[in-house]
């Protein structure tokens, strides 16, 4: 596909949703929606102007260097809905231990405000942090420049849009009420478009690569973006109102919805934050450490056997309801067979350390990662282990999931996440290395001491409420009403509370950190990366 | 398998296809029979559509994110049952666009909420609720009794609910927004035309106790009112083995 191609498919989908916006303000009836109406139009606008100008812009040579920019955009997006998903995290663990704190207010109450949370988080934080890594990987290990010449702008433009009207969405009242697929309609569609895009220029650059095999980061950010696909459009089946209304209902109900929801939820973690992450592992801790891979087998049989089996697991949020038993069981034995190939990155990873254990003492860098793949092998065997029906019955509905899910978030994600954005900022910013070792060692213990606190809490506040649920006296009758086990709550969510706060404050240093980075002066010597080459006859 | 898989790793479309083509199985498995296999939603009486004014209390529900706290589903355990009644059935949920069963218990199980405490309690618990639980840490929802029901949307609602396959005919459509006045306006007339479409188990009542206006409160208050009342104790299947 040609320059000029590119462009014209290009403003036919941005104007398709420029004139979306255009329906929604029309049309719209609710406040909240119209606003969104703008928002549309706004970004939306702004695109067809950016492409306009290419358009004009006549210089048709291919450039031929890779495409950074785009990955710089994408960090900075990363680090902005990191701080607002960390800040509105701790905002409602202080809710939780003072509920005084909600304001008794719409859009300042826990449920409007839990979604922001999750959403800034996984998508925002996130999905932010997947896309700007992929496109660097694809495109060193292709030795290629990024397909496209805008389409790479509209994807990381749309995509935070879609963010954007998810978060703004909630305090307005403004969701599906399905967790972690809270946007609504026209904001999924909007997903749909994007992913779409995503897809096709990361194969698209793929197809460029010199190498004749696919580097075995890509593969799983191949899975993550096919899988993401998959999931959304079939969770977000819905029925919309009307175009004036931002409200719909999704075509399934009852048990076959809740299996769906389950089945989505559980693999958004699977392949967004899973899969996803396993893919930057992959690139940056041998980049990190100078050393390669430790095993190409073990790597095959983890990526296949996560692919496989984690679509599998999602019917273990449902044990003992009314989902009909065969599904329970079935993926309660799926979730433990999950814990082999889980862990065989786990090996993978730690053995890639061998005769660079030394860097874990001087690189904060290195140590963000290590801490990443120790807690990634605690929440994957805690997730298989909370999948069997006996364990379940004591974990379910209880803060042991909370803490079992911020092992994972805090633990695994953020912080292959930290580690690896300390190394690519002065990559990509061309800088001679990180502001301050001493402050990126300060974000290291911050943040771990901040998520060891958390996990406790929630583990110690879980477990005690459930036994406490299921106490029963001499007579048969419950020896503690419902408040009496939030009572005994208090303290844990005040540590909990302390606890995210820490975290929090070690994030702050660490944007700080990356933003003296990009501020400082650029790096005085080459330091030998491979030179992109030329792709030909495009 | 390394060298097999070395030639799969070299054609990304066919890398891509065997992705989605491995990744589509367990969900092919778990979730398409659940529409096919007749039992997994029990056949029992009692089950209706949820009148407009419930729904529209449902809605509110889920904009209010109270899922993120509180579950409905009574699980089939011994400290589910004794403490929230009878557990769930899947048949309890048919209607529900879409499902609420939650994943948190941050406050207690609500699916048969309904009945157990009177409408004062509830508006006077949602307005303020640690007055009358003291060391509750849910927010306060005031605001919802100030709110005017917005009725006029509900044809277009029940209209989509209509799409996704609930029950409603277009005389339920058309007459939502007066069968909305009708069940929470104690002053309204033609009460028998609500309960000829939905049935007698239909609470009609002024649940705020603002007789001036039907507001959200009225309608929150009607949905958790009804909440795991439609079948009745006689009407339940053989009760399974709890754990």
């Amino acid at each position: 596909m040609d320059r000029s191609s590119e462009h014209l498919i290009a403003i036919f989908f941005v104007v398709a949703i420029f004139i979306t916006g255009l329906v929604i303000v029309g049309m719209g009836s609710d406040s909240g929606y119209i606003l969104h109406g703008w928002l549309i139009l706004l970004v939306a606008g702004f695109g067809i102007k950016f492409i306009a100008d290419r358009m004009m812009d006549t210089d048709t040579s291919q450039a031929l260097e890779y495409n950074d920019d785009i990955i710089k955009l994408g960090i900075l997006a990363c680090f902005a809905w990191g701080i607002l998903g960390f800040f509105i995290g701790d905002w409602l663990a202080w809710q939780l231990a003072y509920p005084d704190l909600n304001g008794d207010i719409a859009w300042t109450n826990f449920g409007r405000l839990r979604p922001i949370h999750t959403t800034a988080v996984v998508f925002g934080f996130g999905g932010n942090a997947l896309m700007a890594t992929s496109f660097y990987v694809v495109q060193r290990t292709s030795h290629a420049r990024l397909a496209g010449d805008v389409t790479p702008w509209l994807v990381l433009g749309g995509y935070n849009l879609f963010v954007l009207l998810a978060a703004s969405g909630y305090p307005l009242g403004i969701t599906q009420g399905r967790e972690y697929a809270e946007p609504e309609w026209y904001a999924d569609l909007l997903l749909l478009v994007v992913w779409v895009a995503y897809l096709i220029i990361f194969l698209r650059t793929l197809a460029r690569r010199t190498e004749p095999h696919i580097y075995v980061a890509n593969w799983y950010y191949l899975a993550f973006i096919v899988v993401i696909a998959m999931l959304h459009v079939v969770n977000n089946l819905a029925i919309p109102a009307s175009f004036g209304d931002p409200k719909s209902y999704s075509l399934f109900s009852g048990v076959q919805d809740a299996m769906t929801q389950w089945w989505y939820g559980h693999n958004a973690v699977g392949f967004l934050l899973t899969a996803g992450f396993l893919g930057m592992l992959y690139y940056f801790l041998p980049k990190a450490v100078n050393r390669p891979v430790y095993s190409y087998r073990m790597s095959i049989v983890s990526f296949w056997g996560i692919t496989f089996l984690y679509l599998w697991a999602g019917s273990h949020h449902l044990h003992y309801t009314a989902l009909p038993d065969w599904v329970q069981f079935l993926g309660m034995a799926m979730s433990i067979i999950l814990l082999v190939p889980s862990w065989a990155s786990v090996f993978n990873g730690l053995l890639t350390l061998n005769g660079a254990w030394d860097k874990v003492r001087t690189d904060p860098a290195v140590r963000f990662m290590l801490v990443a793949i120790l807690f990634y092998g605690l929440s994957t065997f805690e997730g298989s282990f909370m999948a069997i029906r006996p364990v379940n019955a004591l974990s379910h509905y209880t803060d042991w999931t909370i803490g079992h899910v911020h092992a994972g978030a805090l633990g695994w994600v953020a912080f292959i996440t930290f580690g690896t954005m300390y190394k690519l900022v002065p990559w990509v910013w061309k800088r001679d290395g990180i502001y301050s070792i001493r402050l990126e060692a300060w974000h290291f213990w911050l943040a771990l001491s901040g998520t060891l606190i958390y996990v406790g809490a929630m583990w110690n506040s879980g477990i005690t409420q459930s036994l406490m649920w299921q106490t029963y006296d001499s007579d048969n009758n419950f020896l503690y009403s419902f408040m009496d086990t939030v009572d005994a709550m208090h303290p844990y969510y005040v540590a909990r509370a302390i606890g995210g706060l820490l975290y929090l404050i070690g994030a702050l240093i660490g944007a700080y950190n990356i933003y003296m980075t990009v501020r400082g002066p650029e790096r005085t010597k080459s330091r030998g990366h491979a030179e992109p080459v030329i792709v030909p006859g495009e | 398998m390394s060298t097999r898989h070395q030639k799969l790793e070299r054609h990304s479309i066919a890398f891509t296809l065997m992705i989605l083509v491995v990744a589509s199985i367990g969900g092919i498995v778990e979730i398409a029979p659940l529409f096919t296999i007749e039992n997994t939603v029990e056949k029992v009486e009692g089950m209706r559509p949820y009148t407009p004014l419930e729904q529209a209390g449902r809605d509110i529900y889920v904009r209010e994110g109270c899922y993120a706290c509180h579950s409905q589903m009574i699980r089939t355990l011994r400290s589910d049952v004794d403490r929230y009644g009878a557990y769930s059935l899947a048949a309890e949920s048919m209607f529900d666009h879409p499902f609420q069963w939650g994943s948190k218990r941050t406050g207690p199980d609500l699916a048969r909420i309904g009945g157990k405490y009177s409408d004062a309690w509830h508006v006077a618990h949602l307005k303020a609720p640690r007055e009358l639980v003291p060391g509750s840490v849910m927010p306060g929802y005031a605001f919802l009794a100030t709110q005017r029901l917005k009725a006029e949307r509900l044809p277009s609602l029940l209209n989509a609910l209509a799409k996704t396959g609930v029950p409603y005919s277009g005389e339920h459509i058309e007459q939502a927004a007066q069968d909305a006045y009708r069940q929470a306006d104690e002053e309204a007339n033609d009460e028998d035309l609500l309960i000829e479409r939905y049935g007698e188990n239909v609470n009609v009542r002024d649940f705020d106790g603002d007789p001036n206006l039907v507001s959200e409160m009225d309608a929150l208050v009607s949905y958790l009112q009804m909440m795991g009342t439609l079948v009745a104790d006689d009407d339940r299947p053989g009760e399974k083995v709890l754990q």
